[in-house]
């Protein structure tokens, strides 16, 4: 089966400027050869911690950073190589709903605008037919009709997040990045914000490239999950494989540092020592050696592959 | 005990009325002993602890009533200037961002030092030495070397060490960290977590924990308090909270959480959203989310009573012989 | 669907949440409550009642002079006095108001509107653009800005039309850079990056999602604007540019009475009182439409 969407060997690297003139002395790597392959109807949970480059990769997705290399290839079209009228009406079926429900919708715009806006810039639906449409939108994620000329500071964090995906659904795209959504809300409505993408995933067939620092958020909501660190993928697997048979010691600290609300479940902690090296200067080998406590002679010296180790299940460490 | 709150009452003024943001609240915490304040936004949690240090900005906010007892002594009746010799000294706190707690134009050593000349009266040299010491002893590597160091040049985990070291420098009896985790990464929360009970257990030190976290109670908490729109709603001990929570909003919140473990097909919830403190519920603040919802929840407000050892407030508990519900 | 039905739940729970009004409401709210800023609105909307029904109200015909009442002091036929051509000061006075008040707010006006679309570019695109627009305000915002205004006469003449062109093009910097930090301090919000994915374009973006937000120190700095445009007028006019004789303009005025300082200071005496008015009455409003449209000033 062909895949909704691949991402071939994608870079972003930052120029680091300094001197009186301004030149580029060195680059921020924050996303270093990443490829992997989402399919329609499932969800790709992307995992990692600050600086890892999720972020950086789901926004060269839909467009608001240019990959430095590397193809974004959407439905069999290569995106950079289609016409500048081909490529916006291909926009259309890759959306993003954001992190920070107080600062991704407009102070200024009631929510039913909001939600009307890309159908109006892209002129998708008649007129007529766009208000009909907003409405049924605000009932599909669970708001009355009579918030449509609300505005945002009327809202709560979670009924603005629940406007965001609104506005992700208007025009009809078959693949949405979901930029830790669920982040900045409190426990109890993250709950409620899972539960609304997961049952909007079935009623609109949609794909998701589910992006979060935390691996209990991801499970939830994910059919496979990849694991990012320094800007690259050390590992990626079925959800349920992931969890239960994690390769790579970097997903396994990951798993390990979850606390888990339950006093009598001593766990054998994985503490990685030290912090995450700088994206400007990462280590020789494996970016991951400095913290690992399997580290051997051959990852400080060699980068090791992402390879496959059964059923789709790739990893890329030395020591396995 | 080392310390009492007895009966808290802190007050806002907001727009449109007056917010009891912390509503009649009492706990206790004793040495050595790591008590943990649960709650959401708008639990009234954060303010709790800031009552407890005075630093309640007045306006727009208010202690009205109540007893903070320290060592047996009222902090509520303590002039400013003792005050100013208890923070820092006896009692201590972290927050929840780093970045924003220290200060950028003073290297991380002499924001140290600041408090060690304050309060244990050394010379600015033997202070730093002291400030070298408590970088190591919380694990921060090449201690000589990081003192001179700004807070921008440390990364989060670093900066949150480096402000455990500035609370502990003076051996406080008790800390309180307010949500000191929660901005930082999974893989550093842990290492900090671990750190924290570490020294704890090394200086026998009280911590109220104040988080939303409920993975991070159980690892680390002895005592656990559940607040709910300014009051408690529940308080037990680590065990029994987790292995039988009584408080129907304390067992929506443990099943709330995504687990690693399990997988379900819809994640449970907890309906509705926390109410607006100037439009509470008639009767019981959590009556209309609750699943358990009675008659009397939403005519009268629960009190809190003792069941089973521990302390609920809900009328599923009053009034009904113990151990049956 | 839980998720759907949990959420009318929602909305039942608070029948009457207090609803924060819509900003300029709120605005609005404020600016009542600030005495001092109504004074000044007040005596605005009294200027431009005078500028536009002046010919009705002024008790004699503002150019046309009697010699022999030259040099009159206040009185009850001239309440203001008469100048040195025979002329009733008050009417002149009415007259010249609508002068000021339209250089002012054309200028103003002009300055804006160019302001704000080369400050949009630089802020929006940055780089190279940005550098050197923004040096070239820089420059112009090192002279005076009634030196460069007295450059600009020079080279294209004197006369009003060249007056309100001159004093525009002087105060654009100003609202560049307002406008171009306003747009650096929101360009990289969530809601402009949700603007852009939903495929805007960028001159899209800029007015229907940046703009309006930043509009508040804009405003404000108009409206101050327009009182620095009168002051500058009347400068040009005390030096003998801009408006011309005999139309009546009140720094014309104090220009060619300053001769007459000691004899009949009232010739002085009533333009100046008129410039401070004016110039009062803005920076009042203007004050006050700042405090008003500050958010956090609203606790």
């Amino acid at each position: 089966m062909e895949p909704l969407l691949e991402v071939k060997n994608l870079k972003k690297y930052f120029p680091v400027q300094s001197g009186v003139f301004g030149r580029t002395t060195d680059f921020v790597k924050a996303v270093d050869g990443v490829s992997f392959n989402i399919f329609k109807g499932e969800t790709l949970g992307l995992v990692g911690e600050s600086g890892c480059g999720k972020s950086t990769t789901g926004r060269m997705l839909v467009n608001l950073m240019t990959p430095t290399s590397g193809q974004v290839i959407f439905e069999g079209h290569d995106i950079a190589k289609l016409s500048k009228k081909e490529q916006k009406s291909m926009r259309k079926n890759i959306q993003i709903i954001f992190q920070d429900p107080y600062s991704s919708l407009n102070p200024r715009m009631n929510i039913g605008d909001i939600i009307a806006e890309p159908m109006k810039v892209n002129k998708t639906e008649k007129k007529e037919d766009i208000e009909k449409r907003v409405l049924s939108l605000l009932n599909c994620v669970g708001l009355a009709s009579f918030h449509r000329n609300r505005y945002p500071h009327e809202f709560s964090g979670g009924q603005r997040q629940r406007v965001g995906i609104a506005r992700a659904l208007s025009l009809n795209p078959k693949l949405i990045v979901c930029d830790e959504p669920v982040s900045a809300l409190d426990v109890s409505i993250q709950a409620q914000v899972l539960n609304l993408l997961h049952d909007l995933q079935k009623e609109f067939d949609l794909t998701y490239l589910f992006i979060a620092h935390g691996l209990n958020v991801v499970k939830h909501v994910s059919t496979r999950v990849g694991v990012m660190y320094l800007g690259k993928l050390v590992e990626i697997a079925d959800g349920d494989i992931l969890y239960n048979e994690p390769k790579h010691p970097y997903s396994q600290a990951l798993l390990s540092a979850i606390p888990i609300p339950d006093p009598t479940k001593k766990k054998n902690r994985i503490i990685l020592k030290g912090d995450v090296p700088s994206p400007i200067n990462p280590p020789s080998g494996c970016g991951f050696h400095t913290r690992c406590i399997k580290c051997t002679e051959i990852c400080s010296k060699e980068e090791p592959k992402f390879e496959d180790v059964g059923g789709g299940h790739r990893v890329a460490c030395w020591n396995l | 005990m080392l310390l009492e709150v007895k009966n808290l009452q802190t007050q806002f003024r907001v727009k449109g009325g007056l917010v009891n943001a912390v509503d009649g609240v009492d706990f206790e915490v004793d040495k050595g002993e790591v008590l943990a304040i649960v709650g959401e936004s708008g639990s009234g949690k954060s303010v709790t602890s800031l009552s407890i240090l005075s630093l309640i900005p007045n306006p727009p906010g208010k202690i009205i009533g109540g007893e903070i007892l320290f060592k047996g002594e009222d902090l509520l009746k303590k002039s400013k200037k003792e005050m100013q010799n208890i923070r820092g000294n006896e009692i201590s706190m972290i927050f929840q961002e780093p970045m924003t707690s220290l200060n950028p134009v003073i290297t991380v050593g002499k924001q140290i030092a600041e408090t060690i000349i304050r309060h244990r009266k050394l010379t600015k040299k033997e202070a730093i030495l002291e400030a070298v010491k408590m970088l190591e002893l919380v694990g921060i590597p090449t201690p000589e070397k990081r003192i001179n160091d700004y807070p921008h040049q440390l990364s989060g985990g670093m900066r949150q060490r480096v402000m455990i070291a500035m609370s502990l420098s003076c051996t406080p009896e008790l800390l309180i960290a307010d949500e000191p985790t929660t901005a930082l990464d999974v893989t550093i929360q842990a290492q900090i977590l671990e750190l924290i009970v570490n020294l704890k257990n090394k200086l026998n030190t009280a911590i109220l924990l104040i988080t939303h976290d409920l993975g991070v109670v159980a690892e680390t908490a002895d005592k656990v308090v559940v607040m709910y729109c300014g009051k408690i709603v529940e308080k037990a001990t680590s065990l029994q909270l987790f292995e039988r929570p009584l408080h129907p909003y304390t067992e929506g919140l443990l099943l709330s959480i995504p687990k690693v473990d399990e997988k379900v097909d819809q994640l449970f919830m907890i309906p509705g959203m926390v109410p607006n403190p100037l439009h509470m519920p008639k009767g019981c603040s959590f009556s209309d989310r609750c699943s358990k919802c009675m008659d009397i929840c939403s005519q009268k407000q629960p009190e809190l009573v003792e069941f089973e050892g521990r302390k609920v407030r809900c009328f599923l508990y009053i009034d009904r012989p113990e151990g049956k519900v | 669907m839980t998720t759907k039905n949990s959420n009318q739940n929602e909305e039942t729970q608070h029948p009457q949440t207090p609803k924060e009004e819509s900003k300029f409401g709120n605005a609005w709210y404020m600016l009542k409550k600030n005495k001092a800023a109504l004074v000044g609105l007040i005596i605005i909307i009294i200027l431009l009642f005078v500028a536009i029904f002046g010919p009705l109200i002024m008790p004699y015909k503002p150019n046309i002079g009697d010699l022999s009442q030259s040099l009159q002091k206040p009185s009850m036929t001239h309440w203001f006095g008469t100048d040195e051509q025979g002329r009733d000061i008050l009417s002149r006075i009415i007259d010249g108001t609508k002068i000021s008040l339209r250089v002012g707010i054309t200028a103003v006006a002009i300055a804006l509107s160019i302001g704000i679309f080369v400050g949009s570019i630089a802020g929006y695109y940055g780089g190279k653009v940005d550098m050197l627009i923004m040096r070239f305000m820089d420059i112009m915002l090192a002279f005076p800005s009634l030196l460069l205004a007295i450059a600009f006469m020079s080279v294209l003449g004197k006369g009003i039309d060249n007056a309100i062109i001159a004093i525009s093009i002087v105060t654009i910097p100003e609202y560049a850079r307002i406008v171009r930090g306003s747009i650096l301090s929101i360009k990289d919000s969530e809601y402009v990056q949700a603007a852009r994915v939903i495929g805007n374009s960028d001159a899209a973006i800029i007015f229907k999602h940046i703009l309006p937000n930043v509009i508040s120190p804009i405003i404000v700095r108009a409206t101050l604007g327009v009182s620095n445009a009168i002051l500058d007028t009347a400068a040009l006019g005390f030096l003998g540019l801009g408006v011309q004789p005999p139309q009546a303009e009140w720094g014309s005025m104090l220009g060619a009475g300053r001769g007459y300082f000691y004899n009949a200071p009232y010739i002085i005496l009533f333009p100046g009182i008129a410039i401070t008015i004016t110039v009062l009455a803005f920076n009042l409003f203007g004050d006050g439409l700042r405090d008003a449209l500050d958010p956090k000033l609203h606790q």
